[in-house]
């Protein structure tokens, strides 16, 4: 599954060859390369109101004037965004009739995760049938959320539905001019997904099964946007343990959390997309923009288990506005082979006695390099901010590297901020130690790294936790000689 | 059980074991002394089948099965357990979840189902009685934290746990004080039988106090030097080990 820039690219040439004198903005996929006719050609299609398509422009004319990020720790090929498509039809058709047609490698992988055979069938794109368990059961999810006025939608589908609701917050957390890949996502997303809970209302299950069956196969460019109403609460689960082989090498992905008065949002994220082969080759970029607002005794959570992509670059944060309120950032990022991570949270502490914890853990293997970037910013109106970080850092092998990079800025004397930080190694005494107990020594890794990583895991959903476990080591599987 | 021929063995061209010999039957206490540097520890950890060391002659044969090839967990699973003079820690893991696994992974090994959660509770329970170990201790995290005394009496709780053909305890004495000392060798003493048995490698001849040998050999300069009955401990306290060793340079 080698797959790099320059088969990409000659595989889009070919495209491109195919489909040149369909211009027309009928045809399924759009040309390649980025315009304001491509961005206008986007916005037709899912038969946006204007309003979302001149906003989508103004995305796009600033991020013509911007430059990609040179400032994290990482180092790859910077993506030709002329040479892409930005827009491709959801694939109606499925890509096998059969599992018996899929690659095994990828069914044992399945296999090892505990998949159920209809979700292996809809993850690999086999064709499912209309009678599928999982159909039924999300028709009757989302019975249930309608009965309490959950909002539970795809992000086109909210802008034609609930246009208020999306006019007033789309880019009110991540503005269009935020960073590049903002931007440039604000201008062409694809899709993704809208949630609404109202005043007071507890969601009463976690936005998971639901969203795994229904979005498995987003597009490249995903915007999510929740929206917690005052007194209410959400767990949002996003991502999937099981490998993702997107054809599209950048993803660039948006995520805007709204927790109003009192309410609550509990965002956990397993993100396996495929981090490249064992030589470094292939693998999807994955440049992601997540950020909360918490307004007064408001509270957000952000969960990730981070094992997959090629280069990722992700930093979900909380903007603590309102009094009283809470962010939380805990976080697990493997890398392996070739793999890079620039990962961590941006905490802001604007209201008076708001609170932060960050627990980072980051584990390196092969030749991969790991970095932890955080920033805890305390403004001069932020009485009595609390913040507590830890980042620890656990290497595999002499020939990865892990990197701390903590930013610190309090403006207000009260402000309290702890940070510890730890770096060990899985040593060899620690193996044996293991094999001499009867445990061999991928098991032994396995259960040290699970050891290392239990405050975080903990955090997630209980059903998930189980499989974030195991993603766990089989992401690690292979790195110890 | 365990039958030790000519063991050379040593790290990185340094040898260590300079032609051991060691016959240890089922029933048997034996107990191994000597000096610091002398290879108590290399053949302790050879004989469990640490991979840093190279065996560069001889041969170790439990029930009449060669060990050279076989991995630590494959001597494990066939009942060799090494209560270690430094017990490593692992956070975030419990005691409890690692027996569990221990014993699962040997089972597997075994061809065996995992072992039922309450059958395991029921002998977690029973062998922390047996080393008036508190339950709350089980959910710590292996070895962090612990005291020199804790680590020393959870090693010979997976002892208990695991059951093991052949415990060798590495100088599982240091770092007891007296109380502590008598609980774990009570507990050695209560999982004796005729059909398992027991190296006890230690400096001093305190521990053989409480726990029993049937055999004594001092080792010096990688080799057996002088074997005999537990009056033997008892003379070398008396004389120091200067006596060996200057016995061994005539």
């Amino acid at each position: 599954m080698a797959y790099t820039e320059e088969e990409l690219k000659k595989e889009l040439e070919t495209k491109e060859y195919e489909y040149g004198f369909y211009t027309d903005i009928e045809s399924d996929t759009l040309p390649v390369g980025l315009n304001e006719d491509i961005v206008i050609a986007i916005s037709n299609k899912k038969d946006e109101p204007k309003w979302m398509t001149e906003w989508r422009l103004e995305a796009f004319k600033v991020w013509k004037e911007m430059d990609e990020p040179e400032w994290a720790n990482v180092t790859y090929q910077k993506p030709d965004f002329q040479a892409i498509s930005y827009y491709s039809a959801p694939n109606s058709k499925p890509k096998y009739n059969s599992l018996d047609e899929v690659d095994p490698e990828l069914l044992d992988t399945f296999k090892k995760l505990g998949i159920s055979l209809d979700e292996q069938k809809k993850l690999a794109g086999v064709a499912v049938d209309i009678v599928m368990d999982s159909v039924s059961v999300a028709t009757t999810f989302k019975k249930t959320l309608a009965e309490k006025g959950i909002i539970f939608c795809s992000i086109s589908e909210a802008i034609k539905e609930h246009p208020e609701l999306v006019k007033k917050y789309i880019g009110s957390v991540v503005p269009q001019k935020d960073n590049f890949y903002a931007a440039l996502n604000s201008a062409v997303f694809s899709d993704g997904s809208f949630c609404y809970i109202p005043k007071g209302v507890r969601c009463p299950m976690e936005l998971s099964t639901y969203f795994r069956i229904n979005q498995a196969g987003t597009g490249q460019f995903e915007r999510t946007l929740v929206i917690a109403d005052e007194g209410s609460y959400v767990s949002y689960l996003e991502g999937c343990t099981a490998p993702s082989r997107d054809e599209n090498q950048l993803h660039a992905a948006v995520v805007e959390l709204i927790a109003l008065d009192d309410a609550e949002i509990k965002y956990s994220t397993v993100q396996n997309w495929f981090p490249g082969d064992k030589d470094g080759k292939g693998g999807v970029f994955n440049f992601v923009t997540k950020r909360g607002i918490c307004e007064k005794n408001a509270k957000i959570s952000w969960t990730q288990v981070e094992t997959g992509s090629a280069v990722t670059w992700k930093y979900p944060s909380c903007i603590l506005k309102g009094d009283n309120s809470i962010g939380e950032f805990y976080s697990i990022a493997v890398t392996n082979n070739y793999q890079q991570a620039d990962t961590g949270t941006k905490m802001v502490h604007l209201g008076k006695n708001t609170r932060s914890t960050i627990i980072s853990k980051g584990i390196s293997a092969g030749k991969s390099q790991n970095s932890y970037r955080g920033l805890v910013h305390v403004n001069s109106r932020a009485k009595n901010a609390r913040n507590f970080s830890q980042c620890d850092s656990l290497l595999m092998g002499n020939e990865c590297g892990a990197h701390t990079f903590p930013y610190i800025e309090a403006k207000n004397k009260t402000a309290q901020i702890e940070h510890e930080a730890t770096t060990s190694k899985i040593g060899e005494d620690q193996i044996f130690y293991c094999n001499q107990r009867g445990i061999e020594t991928e098991k032994a890794i396995a259960l040290i790294v699970n050891g290392f990583s239990k405050e975080v895991l903990n955090k997630l959903p209980m059903e998930f936790a189980v499989e974030a476990q195991k993603l766990l080591e089989i992401s690690l599987e292979g790195s110890v000689g | 059980m365990l039958k030790i021929n000519n063991l050379h063995a040593g790290i990185e061209d340094n040898e260590i074991l300079n032609g051991i010999n060691l016959e240890v039957n089922a029933g048997e206490v034996h107990a191994i002394m000597g000096p610091n540097g002398s290879g108590k520890s290399t053949l302790a950890a050879v004989i469990a089948g640490k991979e840093e060391y190279e065996v560069t002659e001889g041969s170790v044969f439990l029930d009449g099965e060669d060990l050279e090839d076989q991995a630590p967990e494959e001597r494990a699973h066939k009942g060799i357990f090494l209560s270690f003079q430094y017990p490593v820690e692992i956070p975030g893991v419990s005691v409890t979840n690692f027996m569990k696994t221990a014993i699962n992974e040997t089972r597997k090994a075994k061809g065996l189902e995992d072992m039922p959660a309450n059958q395991m509770l029921k002998l977690i329970r029973e062998k922390a009685e047996l080393l008036e170990i508190d339950r709350k201790f089980l959910s710590r995290s292996l070895n962090e934290g612990f005291s020199g005394g804790e680590k020393k009496r959870n090693e010979i709780f997976q002892m208990a746990m695991l059951e093991p053909k052949l415990a060798i305890l590495d100088e599982t004495d240091s770092g007891l004080d007296i109380d502590a000392l008598r609980i774990v060798a009570n507990g050695v003493n209560k999982l004796k039988s005729k059909n398992n048995a027991v190296i006890v490698i230690t400096h001093y001849q305190r521990l053989l106090d409480y726990i029993v040998p049937d055999f004594v050999h001092v080792l010096h300069e990688g080799k057996i030097v002088k074997s005999g009955t537990k009056e033997l401990a008892h003379e070398l306290e008396d004389k120091g080990y200067d006596w060996i060793k200057n016995g061994a340079t005539v």
